[in-house]
């Protein structure tokens, strides 16, 4: 990378020795998991630039935004609508972490026993290895779990500019309320941020904008059901990961682009595996950068995956905002509506997950579902037990798996997969 | 004549099994050494050149990469083994060196569904041999003394470092090696049924496979706590290369 990463990292602040031990190891792990693929579309050349460039241009043009005035805001949460920060000219990015790093550091703010996902965001702070954090203008937290919401607690004395957002843990009338006041709230604090205020026409314009890289999300997915399949898994997640830091609008048309090529693989009746693997659906707590474990044992193991019910995946994603409102409060309302269909495990009770699990592994052809978990996160080991059961009583096989961001547990995972994936062949 | 075999590399011991139209002609049990290469050549050694080989265990990358051998998975392997030593089987625990596992058969006597332990080694043939050690037992005589033990004390503590701290203490506090030892093996009795328990299973033919099988105290206690007898036979621990010379003839497979 180029020296002038290097001068603009040391002015956001990273630890430059940090960082250069997680780049190389990204790197290493990235051509090990992703490149060794076997033929992938052409068009992931785009997800291979991106990736190549995550810390490199991607961060210059929000530097070089900043420099005109645009704002960064750092989210961990489905929940916060990019809609609203579009509309008021800033961007988004979403910070949260997938790897261990700088753990002697998090432990002295955080008890060992939690889940790796937040030790993981207090860790990418304490080693100072995170552009997007560093060059946030505002971090939004949100009261999804007990460990996240306790963690904001202690971050707030780790970043300058926290806000903790509020969430309803109920889909009733009370819920709608509240989260429409707390979206009216972060309008109000993005407005005061960028000295921008959002119109009708910039927040309709903002909601197209989402809505196209939702689109282009959901006609990948609907790809995916075809066997073979034109795309792997790893890729998929890959995309739906970088769905939360890329530029909204060059993501769609790169994803629309790649979606192109699937067609025309489709047709061709070209896949990344034959028309006989095993398919399946992967369902549980979200999957960030760079955490590819288990999606690499499973595609190494004769599997292939067909869809991500996950945060990080088609939970996140799906739904579009109605943008035919012509006030903002009509169009808030839209808001609201569109994000409390997101089936997050925090939500009580939280059936429509459960329908949604069978729907997609109807609509991919999943031959067996893997719940995942990480390991600590009560939310989604809690309903995994009771999905598993209903799921196999309807003869769709299921398997639990609960890991973290380590390695040490890899061997156990590999048997467990392969003998998961035996059962499915027969 | 169908000659083929099966290795298992696992995390105590490697076990080779050749099979002749469908009886066990050669049985070996090697301790698991820095070279589980060394120990496979030799394995190999003892089968007829050009039968057919499949591998499973901890260590089954190893031979596919080294001689590109096939592989199954430790449970697809420990289920036709117990199958083929017990044909109306229906729930196979398999009590390895490292791993724990419980399998649920169905009619066929196909994998349905499966539990094993995901890192920690509790409950598992290494927790029984390091508190036989401990004791000062070889791992036979510690079964023998749980059998004769009484049931006097229990211990609750399921992490192999925390059990022995909790050990220690008993000792000292005047408890018979004896009563200790079958303590323990309850405790891992436990672990077991509370696994076996999460597959919700109405089977009633249970088998023990493993290293675990051979021992006669852990699979009595076991079987009081899920009011069952825990079928096994001096063939069981050898379940997991006996299966993998099954799956190495093509008309079992199929």
């Amino acid at each position: 990378m180029s020296e002038d990463y290097r001068t603009m990292w040391a002015e956001l602040g990273l630890n430059l020795d940090n960082h250069d031990k997680l780049m190389e190891v990204l790197g290493k792990v990235y051509a090990d998991i992703f490149l060794s693929q076997q033929n992938r579309p052409k068009k992931t050349e785009y997800l291979d630039f991106v990736m190549s460039e995550v810390h490199g241009l991607r961060i210059k043009e929000l530097v070089d935004g900043k420099k005109q005035g645009r704002k960064v805001v750092g989210t961990y949460c489905t929940f916060v609508p990019e809609e609203i920060v579009i509309a008021a000219n800033a961007v988004m990015v979403g910070l949260c972490a997938g790897a261990d790093f700088a753990t002697e550091e998090v432990e002295r703010y955080l008890p060992k026993n939690l889940c790796a996902l937040i030790k993981s965001t207090f860790g990418f702070k304490l080693g100072g290895v995170c552009p997007y954090l560093e060059a946030s203008d505002l971090i939004v937290g949100e009261n999804t779990c007990d460990g996240k919401k306790k963690a904001y607690e202690v971050f707030k004395g780790l970043v300058s500019d926290l806000y903790v957002m509020d969430l309803p843990q109920m889909k009733n009338d009370g819920a709608r309320t509240l989260l429409r006041s707390e979206y009216n709230k972060i309008m109000a604090k993005i407005e005061k941020l960028t000295r921008n205020k959002i119109t009708v026409d910039t927040l309709k314009k903002a909601i197209d904008i989402v809505n196209a890289k939702r689109k282009a999300v959901h006609r990948l997915s609907n790809l995916r059901a075809n066997n073979p399949v034109p795309i792997s898994g790893l890729d998929s997640l890959l995309i739906n990961q970088i769905f939360f830091y890329e530029d909204p609008v060059r993501f769609t048309s790169q994803i629309s682009s790649l979606c192109d090529e699937l067609e025309v693989r489709v047709k061709n009746k070209v896949g990344v595996a034959s028309t006989k693997t095993p398919r399946l659906l992967i369902s549980g707590c979200p999957m960030a950068v760079p955490n590819w474990k288990l999606p690499a044992i499973i595609e190494t193991s004769g599997g292939v995956i067909v869809g991500e019910e996950s945060c990080i995946g088609e939970r996140g994603s799906r739904n579009l905002v109605d943008n035919t409102g012509n006030t903002l409060e009509s169009l808030i309302g839209a808001l609201v509506d569109r994000y409390l269909t997101i089936d997050c495990a925090i939500y009580t009770p939280n059936n429509e997950r459960r329908d949604h699990i069978r729907e997609m592994a109807a609509k991919y052809k999943a031959d067996g579902v893997i719940l995942y978990a990480i390991q600590f996160c009560a939310p989604y080991t809690v309903e995994a037990i009771g999905i598993e059961k209903e799921l196999e009583k309807d003869g769709i096989p299921a398997i639990r798996i609960e890991t973290d961001y380590s390695q040490e547990d890899v061997g156990q995972l590999k048997t467990r997969i392969q003998a998961f994936i035996e059962r499915l062949k027969g | 004549m169908t000659i083929t075999g099966g290795i298992d590399i696992g995390a105590s011991s490697l076990k080779l099994v050749v099979l002749e139209n469908l009886s066990i002609i050669k049985r070996e049990v090697v301790p698991a050494t820095f070279r589980p290469l060394d120990t496979a050549r030799d394995f190999l050694a003892l089968v007829p050149k050009g039968s057919p080989i499949f591998a499973t265990g901890f260590g089954r990358d190893l031979l596919d990469t080294e001689f590109n051998m096939p592989t199954i998975t430790e449970i697809k392997a420990h289920a036709l083994g117990a199958r083929f030593l017990f044909p109306k089987c229906e729930t196979v625990i398999d009590i390895g060196g490292q791993d724990l596992k419980i399998i649920n058969l169905d009619t066929k006597g196909k994998v349905a569904r499966f539990e094993m332990n995901e890192r920690c080694a509790a409950g598992t043939g290494k927790f029984l041999e390091i508190m036989a050690q401990r004791l000062g037992y070889t791992v036979s005589d510690f079964s023998k003394a749980a059998e004769a033990g009484r049931d006097s004390v229990t211990i609750s503590a399921m992490c192999t470092v925390f059990a022995e701290s909790e050990v220690v203490g008993l000792i000292n506090r005047g408890f018979s090696r004896e009563d200790i030892s079958r303590a323990l093996h309850r405790s891992v009795a436990k672990r077991i049924a509370a696994m076996y328990k999460r597959l919700d299973s109405e089977s009633s033919v249970t088998v023990a496979t493993g290293g675990g099988a051979r021992n006669s105290a852990l699979l009595a206690l076991l079987g009081e706590t899920l009011s069952t007898i825990i079928q096994s036979s001096d063939d069981s621990q050898l379940a997991g290369a006996l299966g993998c010379a099954l799956s190495a003839i093509p008309s079992v497979i199929s």
